[in-house]
C-alpha cells in the first residue's frame, strides 16, 4: 500500500498508507484530515477537496474547471476525489492548500 | 449528562459542526445526538451509488468511527429528541434521557414525507430518506419487476434511474404539469422527461394517486383518481420532508415550515441554534425572502456559519447555493435561485447532451441549471455571485465563455 506524505495548512507534514483502490479524498478523510471539506462526497462537484500534489499529474477536463473555482488554484493542483490510489503513487506528497 | 454544545441530528450539517469546531481549537464538550443508529453518513448517495450498490457503506461515512473518538466528540446514536425546554437548557430524548447544554445546535432536518392515502402503510412502500430505508428498498429489490416511484422530485428521478439501470419496469408519477416543478425551469423539466422516457420510465404527469392497493399486507398496485390501477410489487415515495423542528416549536421557538434562523443561525430562543433543511433563513440570493434549503451545501455552510460564531469569529451566512444530481450519464449541477425567475435563456443544444440554462430575475442572473456542462457551472457561479447584468443574446452564445460576461456585472 502505498505510503503518502500530508502537509497540513499548518506546515506539518505526517506520512501515512493509504489503502488502494480508493480515492486521495476518502484516505485523506479517513485519516483525519479534516482540513478536506469534500462536500460532494467525491463525486466532481465541488472543488472542497483540493490538494497540491508532488509529482504532479494532468488534472482531467472536469476537474480543471472546478479548479477554477479556487482562488489558490496551482499547476500541481488536483482534487483529491478524482485521484485512485495505486501502488505507484508510494511516495506522493499531499499539500492542503490554504482555505477559499 | 452536561454538554458545552449539544448538536441535535447527526447528518451532514449536525457533522460538520462538531468537525469545525474541533478544527478552530475548540476545546469544551461537544456531542452528537442522532437518530439513527448510524455513524454519520452522506445522505446523496442513497439514492445514487449506495442505491445501487456501487458503494459500500463504509465509503459514504462522513468520518470514519475513530475520527469520533480521536476528536472528543460524543456520539449519541439512536436517540430521538423529543422535548427542549430552552429555560433549563435541557433536551429529553423520547427514551426518557436528559441532557443538558451550553449551546443547542439543532440539525435534524427532516423525515420523508409519508403518502396520506390509503395503503401507504402497506408493505412494498418505500421512502429513501435514511440508510435503514436504502436497505429495506434494495433487499426487497430481486423479488421485484415493476416499481412505481411517486414524486418527479429530485429523489423521485434519481431512484427511477437507479432502478431502471437495475432492470426493473419502472412507472413515474407526478402529479404537477412537469417533474422538478419546485426547483427547476420548464426546459429542465422537459429534458428530464424525455431522458427518463427514453430510458424506459413510464412517465406520467399529472398524475393524482387516490391510493395504494394491497393483497391486506403487501403492496400490489397503484390506483390513480381516474381509475388507473398500475400493477407494482414496490412504491417508491419521494414527495419531500417534514422539517424535524416541532420540539423546537413546542419550546417556543418562532417557525411553522421549519424554525426561523437569524444569519448567524440564531432561532428566536437563548442559546439555540439552527442549520440546514430545517432553517428558514433569508436567502441573498432569494431576494432576502425567508426559504428553506434542502442541500448539503447549505447543511455544511451553515454548520461553518455556527462554528465560526461559537468560537468569536461571527461572519454571517451568504453562502451561494449549489447542488447536483446524477441521473443515468447526467451530471445535473445547478448554483443560485431559480425559483422566481422572470427569463430563462437556452445555451447549448439539450439534443447534444451538454447544455445549460441561465435563469434572470429583473435583469440579473440569479441561477445556472448545467447538465454536462462543468464550465458553465463553475464560470456561472461568479455570474450569480455578482448578481450579473448579461445580454440574453451573449449568454446564448456557447462560443463566448461565461467567464467572459462576469465584466458585465
Amino acid at each position: 500500500m502505498p505510503i503518502i506524505t500530508v502537509v497540513s495548512r499548518d506546515g506539518t507534514g505526517r506520512a501515512v498508507e493509504m489503502d488502494t483502490g480508493t480515492t486521495l479524498m476518502e484516505g485523506l478523510r479517513d485519516h483525519g484530515f479534516d482540513e478536506v471539506l469534500a462536500m460532494c462526497g467525491g463525486c466532481c462537484s465541488c472543488a472542497t477537496c483540493h490538494v497540491y500534489v508532488e509529482p504532479a499529474s494532468t488534472a482531467t477536463e472536469e476537474e480543471d474547471a472546478l479548479l477554477a473555482l479556487s482562488a489558490h488554484r496551482r499547476d500541481n493542483s488536483r482534487l483529491s476525489c478524482q485521484i485512485t490510489l495505486a501502488p505507484d503513487h508510494d511516495g506522493l506528497r499531499v499539500e492542503i492548500p490554504p482555505e477559499d | 449528562m452536561q454538554h458545552d454544545v449539544l448538536i441535535v441530528g447527526a447528518g451532514h450539517g449536525g457533522a460538520q459542526v462538531a468537525i469545525t469546531l474541533r478544527q478552530r481549537g475548540y476545546t469544551g464538550g461537544i456531542a452528537l445526538v442522532g437518530d439513527e443508529p448510524e455513524l454519520p453518513y452522506e445522505r446523496p448517495p442513497l439514492t445514487k451509488d449506495y442505491l445501487s450498490g456501487a458503494k459500500p457503506f463504509e465509503r459514504i461515512l462522513i468520518r470514519p468511527a475513530a475520527f469520533w473518538q480521536a476528536r472528543g466528540v460524543t456520539l449519541l446514536p439512536g436517540r430521538r429528541v423529543a422535548a427542549v425546554d430552552a429555560a433549563a437548557h435541557t433536551v429529553t430524548t423520547a427514551g426518557g434521557e436528559v441532557f443538558g447544554y451550553g449551546q443547542l445546535v439543532w440539525a435534524a432536518g427532516g423525515q420523508a414525507r409519508r403518502l396520506a392515502c390509503a395503503g401507504g402503510d402497506l408493505a412494498g412502500v418505500h421512502t429513501v430518506r435514511t440508510r435503514a430505508d436504502a436497505d429495506a428498498l434494495r433487499a426487497e429489490l430481486p423479488a421485484v419487476e415493476r416499481v412505481v416511484v411517486i414524486g418527479g422530485g429530485y429523489v423521485g428521478l434519481e431512484a427511477a434511474a437507479v432502478l431502471r439501470a437495475a432492470g426493473k419496469s419502472v412507472v413515474l408519477l407526478e402529479q404537477a404539469d412537469r417533474v422538478l416543478a419546485r426547483v427547476a425551469g420548464e426546459a429542465l423539466s422537459r429534458f428530464y422527461e424525455d431522458e427518463h422516457r427514453a430510458q424506459g420510465v413510464d412517465l406520467r404527469l399529472g398524475a393524482q394517486v387516490k391510493d395504494i392497493v394491497g393483497d391486506g399486507r403487501q403492496v400490489t398496485g397503484v390506483r390513480l383518481a381516474d381509475g388507473t390501477l398500475i400493477p407494482a410489487q414496490m412504491v417508491v415515495a419521494g414527495i419531500g420532508i417534514t422539517p424535524a423542528v416541532q420540539p423546537l416549536l413546542a419550546a417556543g421557538a418562532e417557525g411553522g415550515d421549519g424554525v426561523v434562523v437569524d444569519a448567524f443561525c440564531r432561532t428566536s430562543l437563548p442559546d439555540i441554534r439552527a442549520i440546514g433543511d430545517c432553517a428558514l433563513h433569508a436567502n441573498a440570493y432569494a431576494d432576502g425572502r425567508r426559504i428553506r434549503l434542502e442541500s448539503v451545501q447549505n447543511a455544511n455552510d451553515m454548520a461553518i456559519t455556527v462554528a465560526k460564531a461559537l468560537t468569536g469569529a461571527a461572519d454571517p451566512y451568504h453562502a451561494v447555493p449549489w447542488f447536483w444530481s446524477n441521473q443515468y450519464d447526467l451530471k445535473l449541477q445547478t448554483v443560485g435561485l431559480s425559483a422566481g425567475h422572470d427569463a430563462a435563456v437556452l445555451r447549448g443544444d439539450p439534443a447534444a447532451r451538454s447544455f445549460s440554462i441561465v435563469y434572470f430575475r429583473a435583469g440579473r442572473v440569479v441561477a445556472l441549471d448545467c447538465v454536462n456542462a462543468i464550465r458553465d457551472y463553475t464560470q456561472g457561479r461568479a455570474l450569480v455571485e455578482g448578481g450579473a447584468r448579461c445580454d440574453p443574446a451573449a449568454v446564448a452564445d456557447i462560443s463566448v465563455p461565461l467567464k467572459d460576461l462576469a465584466a458585465g456585472a
